[in-house]
């Protein structure tokens, strides 16, 4: 089973690391003082909000049946065989006609800083041990790599140790 | 190096032992941190007021400016004023307690120190105005600490050693507005200006940076490192040993660490008492050995010869030894981590200064009015203490390099016969190529040492004369580099002046307030020369840095006209407008300028490269 970034809402301390370590990891220079020292100007693919009381991150689902992939009518995204949706290196090249924008049910598919292609969650962020650099970048663990039955495993039994330590 | 501790052997030995009893230290925990906030690396987020924290980011995708509206220049450089304020304070603060001190001494308030080096006091009067025809020690001593704690809040204009500097780079400073005017009124003015809606221009801000640096190159640190030659004696050189191998099987270790010598001088005498000896003995140990670490321990090699266990990077290295009796701090550089980590051994962890408290120390207030006694305390503690040292759980690695330190300004004097004519000389004539400042602390960023050994042995192959402070220092007496011996590793026209004199190739001038020794030297040759600090073949470094003081040395050694390389990156990145003032047009203003190189081989090649061009100005 392909492994999923997962969120824990609850530890989220919207710090922005996760967007910046997403932004320095498509960057050429591919860290932090050398991306500034040459100007570049990547952009992030995760996103942290405020919701309410909440700081939430949200980043691409991957979704088994992407709405994306079916609305782009270029041909350019496609999922890999990780299970990775993306734009990147498919059959053709995006168009930026934004339909995947359009039809993304989380909002997470943006554009680049001219307006050329369509930018999201391409998982080549990983490092030499395969995790991504939001997840890397993230000092609480709000951001979990995970096998989805692995997460929901640990879940579960967090959920019952709180629950029945005092039975 | 990466992937390297340290390229200290006897480090590497502790290092495998804390691994093996699963001890942490500042790798572990600095490997923990792992990835550091990038906003924070790059002095992008401002906790200045409520209305945030904010933070710029640094790509141009989210926002461009805290709520205030301040941009990401404006918070680099506020961030940049507080650390170099923070700096100021810190060294400033100890000079004032060394101060505090000869003035209880003068006034027969406090009995236990007295006046070691008398011609020091008379000449720092004459600095002063003070006269001292006719008068008594302690009446001079009484008005000259009365003038020196005014520094810190005079309304004069600005500091007395100013006068030392040479004519034109006081119309530096004059011209810029950053003459230093007071040493609490520029820490204080940084506060201010750096307060919610207040100083909201780089430029602005930076220059006041230089001006508070300049408080405590030519203040705080300065009178810190006079007054203590006043009270403790000017060093000499002395030779001693150096690394965790001092550390003794058989006697009860007394490790004394932080910066301040107030404390470490009266441990000196306290180890000496015959009735604590016997009692030592007494409990079946061979004696009492004390030894120092960081710039306490600086202090007392300096002094004493007494011998140093190590660096920065070593206060947990000491404790895991399972030696160590007693490890007694007073302020700066001390890590938290000592409390827990003592508890793991017998080892008692003792706090002295009111101004810092750990968990898990034993507080034993030090008072200036009973410090033999206090000394005594501490010391009878360690000894009862031995019989629990766990002699199974005891590791000492064997090394314990030799060292000469002890080049105070006085002593390079005198070595010289007297004047610097010997020095320049030898600089005209390119025996010496020119004179590098290697100074500043350990940072688990860098291998530890790397950079300082391989810097400081770059530099003398190619007969630059290397001066050293602080961590920096230690580092180099661990690598043997502080004997007459390694003259054998300079070129051949700095090994040549050196063989002449009896002197290292590296000469250890002392703690990191000593720094002041540094630019007294470079503003004398200047002033002999009849050039300004910035003209002269010289720069300085900071290889491994990690301090707040730290920057404030940078800054002050740069706004002295003196360019200087940092060998860990400083968080300005995030600030194309502070970098670009710190790296290209300080050079205009101030004649000094930084750079940032974490090779070490490289950054001794850019020291070169403004050496000779330094040369080539003066046309030699």
């Amino acid at each position: 089973m392909p492994k999923e970034v997962l969120i824990r809402y609850d530890r989220c301390l919207g710090c922005r690391s996760c967007q910046l370590a997403c932004a320095v990891a498509h960057s050429s220079a591919g860290n932090l003082f050398g991306a500034v020292l040459n100007g570049e100007k990547p952009r992030t693919r995760i996103f942290v909000h405020q919701v309410g009381g909440y700081k939430a991150p949200l980043n691409c689902r991957h979704c088994q049946d992407a709405p994306c992939i079916d609305a782009c009518i270029a041909g350019a995204m496609h999922k890999k065989g990780d299970g990775t949706v993306t734009n990147v290196g498919g059959e053709q090249q995006c168009t930026a006609c934004w339909m995947c924008v359009m039809v993304c049910p989380y909002g997470i598919i943006r554009s680049d800083a001219e307006g050329t292609m369509a930018l999201k969650c391409d998982r080549e962020c990983r490092d030499e041990t395969g995790i991504p650099a939001c997840v890397r970048a993230c000092p609480t663990g709000a951001l979990v790599y995970d096998e989805v039955d692995d997460y929901s495993g640990r879940r579960r039994l967090d959920v019952l140790h709180r629950a029945l330590s005092n039975v | 190096m990466k992937g390297t501790s340290s390229i200290d052997p006897a480090s590497l030995q502790m290092l495998k032992v804390a691994r093996d009893g699963g001890l942490e230290t500042a790798w572990d925990r600095y490997l923990a941190q792992q990835p550091q906030c990038g906003f924070g690396e790059l002095g992008l987020c401002c906790r200045n007021c409520n209305m945030g924290p904010c933070r710029i980011d640094p790509f141009g995708d989210g926002p461009q400016k805290g709520v205030c509206g301040a941009t990401g220049d404006i918070i680099v450089a506020r961030n940049l004023l507080r650390m170099i304020a923070a700096g100021a304070a810190a060294h400033s603060d100890h000079g004032r307690d060394i101060i505090e001190t000869l003035r209880g001494v003068a006034a027969g308030e406090i009995k236990d120190y007295t006046i070691k080096d008398e011609n020091k006091l008379k000449a720092l009067a004459r600095e002063f105005g003070i006269s001292t025809e006719g008068e008594t020690v302690q009446t001079i001593a009484e008005k000259l600490a009365e003038a020196a704690l005014e520094e810190f809040g005079t309304r004069k204009g600005y500091l007395q050693a100013i006068d030392r500097v040479p004519p034109k780079r006081k119309e530096i400073w004059e011209k810029l507005g950053i003459m230093p005017r007071g040493i609490d009124r520029e820490v204080v003015e940084a506060m201010h200006r750096t307060h919610f809606g207040v100083d909201n221009d780089p430029a602005n801000l930076i220059l006041h940076g230089l001006r508070c640096s300049l408080s405590d190159g030519w203040g705080g640190s300065l009178l810190a490192t006079e007054f203590s030659d006043v009270l403790f004696g000017t060093p000499r050189p002395v030779r001693g040993r150096s690394n965790l191998g001092v550390l003794s099987k058989e006697a009860v270790n007394i490790l004394v660490h932080g910066h301040e010598p107030i404390l470490s001088e009266m441990l000196v005498e306290a180890a000496k008492d015959p009735g604590l000896i016997s009692a030592a003995r007494a409990k079946g140990a061979s004696g009492i050995n004390l030894v120092g670490m960081c710039c306490t321990g600086n202090e007392i090699l300096m002094r004493h010869g007494i011998p140093v266990a190590g660096n920065f990077l070593q206060q947990e290295l000491a404790v895991i030894t399972g030696a160590l009796e007693a490890v007694v701090v007073d302020v700066q550089c001390i890590m938290p981590a000592l409390g827990q980590l003592a508890a793991c051994y017998h080892t008692k962890f003792i706090s002295t200064s009111p101004k810092a408290k750990f968990p898990g120390a034993i507080h034993i207030p030090f008072d200036e009015h009973n410090a033999l006694e206090t000394a005594r305390e501490i010391i009878r503690q360690a000894i009862e203490n031995y019989p629990n040292r766990d002699k199974n759980r005891v590791f000492i690695p064997e090394e314990a390099t030799a060292y000469v330190a002890g080049f105070s300004v006085e002593a390079i004097l005198s070595a010289l016969g007297g004047t610097l004519i010997p020095l320049i000389e030898a600089v005209k004539n390119k025996k010496i190529r020119g004179i590098a400042a290697l100074v500043g602390c350990n940072n688990p960023k860098v291998t530890q040492d790397y950079n300082h050994v391989n810097m400081a042995k770059a530099l003398i192959a190619r007969d630059v004369l290397v001066v050293e402070t602080g961590c920096a220092a230690i580092a180099s007496a661990k690598a043997g580099l502080l004997l007459p011996e390694a003259a054998e590793l300079a070129g051949a026209g700095l090994a040549e002046v050196c063989r002449a004199l009896g002197v290292p190739p590296v000469l250890h001038m002392g703690s990191c307030v000593d720094i002041s020794r540094i630019l007294t030297v470079a503003a004398a040759l200047a002033r002999e020369l009849g050039v300004d600090i910035a003209d002269l073949p010289v720069a300085g470094s900071a290889p491994e840095w990690m301090s707040e003081k730290a920057v404030s040395i940078g800054a002050y050694v740069v706004a002295s006209g003196i360019f200087t390389v940092l060998g860990t990156v400083p968080p300005v990145l995030g600030s194309n407008v502070v970098a670009d003032l710190l790296t290209k047009q300080a050079k205009d203003l101030v004649g000094g300028y930084f750079a940032v190189e974490t090779d070490p081989f490289k950054a001794a090649e850019l020291i070169i490269a403004h050496i000779d061009e330094k040369r080539a100005a003066l046309g030699i």
